[in-house]
């Protein structure tokens, strides 16, 4: 276990470093933030202190050497445009992408489990070919024109649910919250539900797929040859197999929705950091894109580290195995 | 029931599956009894309908399958009658199966108590904790797995092919069943392995008077373990006879074959003889025997239909229009 942790570790370091190097070259590739940030009218002097106040007159290398430094000691450099640090300006925005995130991946392992073992169970039954008929739709409508057509039925022609916004918030341990406030519920429920959709139909598919492998196999006819009963051999037989395979997917799943859940908190107004990321990227705001892909390195290390323990919690052929 | 009703009783048992390209007759009147502490071997090739057999007296056919006639007297009530929830409770406490690949039955993210405890509290529900351990322990020390107490605890990747098997078995007895069915349990097991579990089957059904039907393709195996031997061909039983008559004096030309393709020491450097052909498909079987495109006897009145049982000498029972009477080997 150590010894896994060790590598796992130094594996880590490795990625973070050619990752902070490419996105630092290529986003210095693009263009110059310069024209963005000085004024059109602003002098020749005044043009060469804002440069120089930047560090952007030194060459490439010597910014990055400054920059790995300085990330040494936590700090991941000074937003161009806010003039305040990039690591705190999205921290900030960071619990309100984790809440809509692990709503949506809540929502799909609940949505998601139960309707994929319906459908696995009976594959032939009107009920299970309408799963996964939506399912498909799930998979294949663009998640902005949902987006777009909920706000239009919920918010607009049936005025249910607000468009967007985060609502009124709570502290809960010091970090603002929605979800504890009927607004801010109310508030959450597009968005989340909206990043949702390809989650719900990707996990309805791999239950659905586990649950007809996993029927078939001796193992189920012989827990059935035991007298079981049938809820006994589904949700504790065949479930537990189910279940390694999609934890995989919903762990890697939910990096993927708190780092690029751009679209939809564009849509919602959602103040997270995808929508962070998306504004820095047309400001050519280098230290919060270099960061916040950083941090997005960083969180996809830590959830692939979960899956792995989680797995070895649900299979127990995988303890063994990172003993020897 | 009293002292003579047989433990299991089949009576013309037809089992079908009806698939999109037509009836697959599986079973298709087989008719069999097997007595306390008896064991029966079932003997045919793949696709013969015996493992079929052995799942339709479990309850346990597989849809498009299903029973469509005959009828399972165990103990002497009708199971196929049942309706599925009853007969879940005779499963696993009064009739117990074992499958053929142990690397396959048991499940392999479950703990072997959580397997085991779980065969008992199925069936009765007010059985504590201590009590259900020590029948596992109990168990599993009857089936000669070493130190059960602290197997108990582990996962079935942690035991040999062999050990698994055993564990099944110990599964299979944990509620005192009067009626075993072994659906080629030895199978994937190598030979020392095989011997040990046939010694012990057979200690078994001696001993505490559980039946055994012991479904196989390996004659040598009936050989030596059964008393009775049912031989299964295209989902018919077309022999049936105490083992050493059936073994010594086959009639039927398929039982003939059978025999004669088991290697053995005074068949040595001559080529095997092999049944020539290949077992039918059992969607379209063709009228009368299904094996006389393979039968070196076979007439035309065996193409007419099929041979219905005939009973040569007490105890025997063949579907066979032109057996080998009189004639030994």
């Amino acid at each position: 276990m150590t010894v896994f942790l060790i590598r796992r570790f130094s594996q880590s370091l490795a990625v973070l470093l050619v990752m902070s190097l490419l996105v630092f070259v290529g986003v210095y590739a693009i263009g110059d933030p310069v024209e963005l940030l000085v004024s059109a009218e602003a002098d020749q002097f005044e043009r060469a202190r804002v440069i120089a106040d930047l560090g952007l007159d030194k060459p490439l290398w010597e910014q990055y050497g400054y920059f790995l430094l300085q990330s040494f000691k936590g700090d991941l450099g000074t937003s161009f445009v806010f003039n305040q640090p990039a690591l705190l300006l999205i921290l900030e925005r960071m619990p309100a992408t984790l809440e809509i995130a692990f709503a949506a991946v809540i929502l799909s392992i609940v949505i998601g489990i139960p309707l994929g073992m319906i459908a696995g169970l009976r594959p032939h039954a009107w009920y299970s070919r309408t799963i996964m008929s939506v399912s498909i739709l799930g998979f294949s409508l663009p998640t902005f024109w949902v987006g777009l057509m909920m706000i239009m039925v919920f918010a607009v022609i049936l005025g249910w649910l607000p468009a967007s916004g985060r609502g009124d918030t709570v502290d809960l341990f010091g970090v603002p919250v929605s979800f504890l406030t009927w607004d801010g519920l109310t508030h959450l429920l597009l968005p989340a539900v909206n990043l949702a959709l390809f989650k719900v139909s990707l996990v309805i598919r791999l239950t659905r797929a586990g649950m007809r492998e996993n029927m078939l196999m001796d193992y189920v006819k012989f827990a059935y040859a035991k007298g079981l009963s049938h809820a006994r051999v589904i949700f504790v037989h065949v479930l537990k197999n189910i279940l390694v395979p999609v934890v995989t997917v919903v762990g890697l799943e939910l990096g993927n929705v708190i780092a690029f859940a751009v679209v939809t908190e564009s849509i919602f107004a959602w103040p997270g950091m995808g929508k962070l990321l998306i504004d820095s990227i047309y400001r050519l705001d280098r230290p919060i894109v270099v960061a916040y892909l950083l941090i997005t390195v960083v969180m996809f290390i830590v959830i692939n580290f979960i899956v792995d323990v989680l797995y070895s919690v649900l299979d127990p052929r995988v303890r063994l195995e990172s003993k020897s | 029931m009293n002292a003579n009703t047989p433990t299991l009783e089949v009576r013309n048992l037809k089992t079908h599956f009806h698939t999109k390209a037509g009836v697959v007759k599986a079973v298709d009147d087989v008719s069999f009894t097997v007595g306390r502490g008896e064991v029966l071997g079932l003997v045919g090739e793949s696709g013969s309908g015996k493992t079929v057999t052995g799942f339709s007296v479990m309850g346990l056919v597989d849809p498009p399958g299903r029973i469509v006639d005959g009828s399972i007297l165990f103990n002497g009530s009708d199971l196929a009658k049942l309706p599925d929830s009853q007969w879940r409770h005779i499963r696993g406490s009064k009739i117990a199966m074992i499958f053929q690949d142990p690397m396959m039955t048991l499940n392999p993210v479950l703990r072997i108590d959580t397997q085991m405890v779980e065969a008992i509290r199925a069936h009765d529900k007010n059985v504590n904790r201590e009590e259900a351990h020590r029948r596992c322990v109990e168990s599993l020390g009857q089936v000669g797995i070493p130190s059960p107490e602290e197997r108990l605890k582990a996962y079935p990747h942690q035991f040999s092919g062999g050990m698994r098997q055993r564990v099944a078995i110990a599964i299979a007895l944990l509620n005192k069943p009067d009626l075993i069915i072994a659906d080629e349990p030895t199978t994937a097991l190598d030979v020392t392995i095989q011997a040990q579990i046939l010694y012990e089957a057979q200690k078994l059904a001696r001993e505490t008077g559980t039946a055994l039907i012991w479904i196989t393709h390996d004659l040598t195996v009936v050989a030596g373990l059964a008393d009775r031997i049912c031989v299964m061909y295209a989902g018919r039983i077309v022999e049936e006879g105490k083992v050493e008559e059936v073994l010594d004096q086959p009639m039927h030309p398929y039982t003939r074959g059978l025999i004669g393709s088991v290697p053995s020491r005074n068949k040595r450097g001559t080529a095997l003889y092999q049944i020539p052909g290949m077992t039918p498909s059992l969607i379209r079987l063709p009228k009368g025997c299904a094996f006389r495109d393979r039968c070196q006897r076979a007439q035309e009145e065996c193409a007419a239909e099929a041979p219905a049982i005939s009973y040569p000498a007490p105890g025997r029972a063949i579907r066979c229009i032109y057996p080998y009477v009189g004639d030994s080997r």
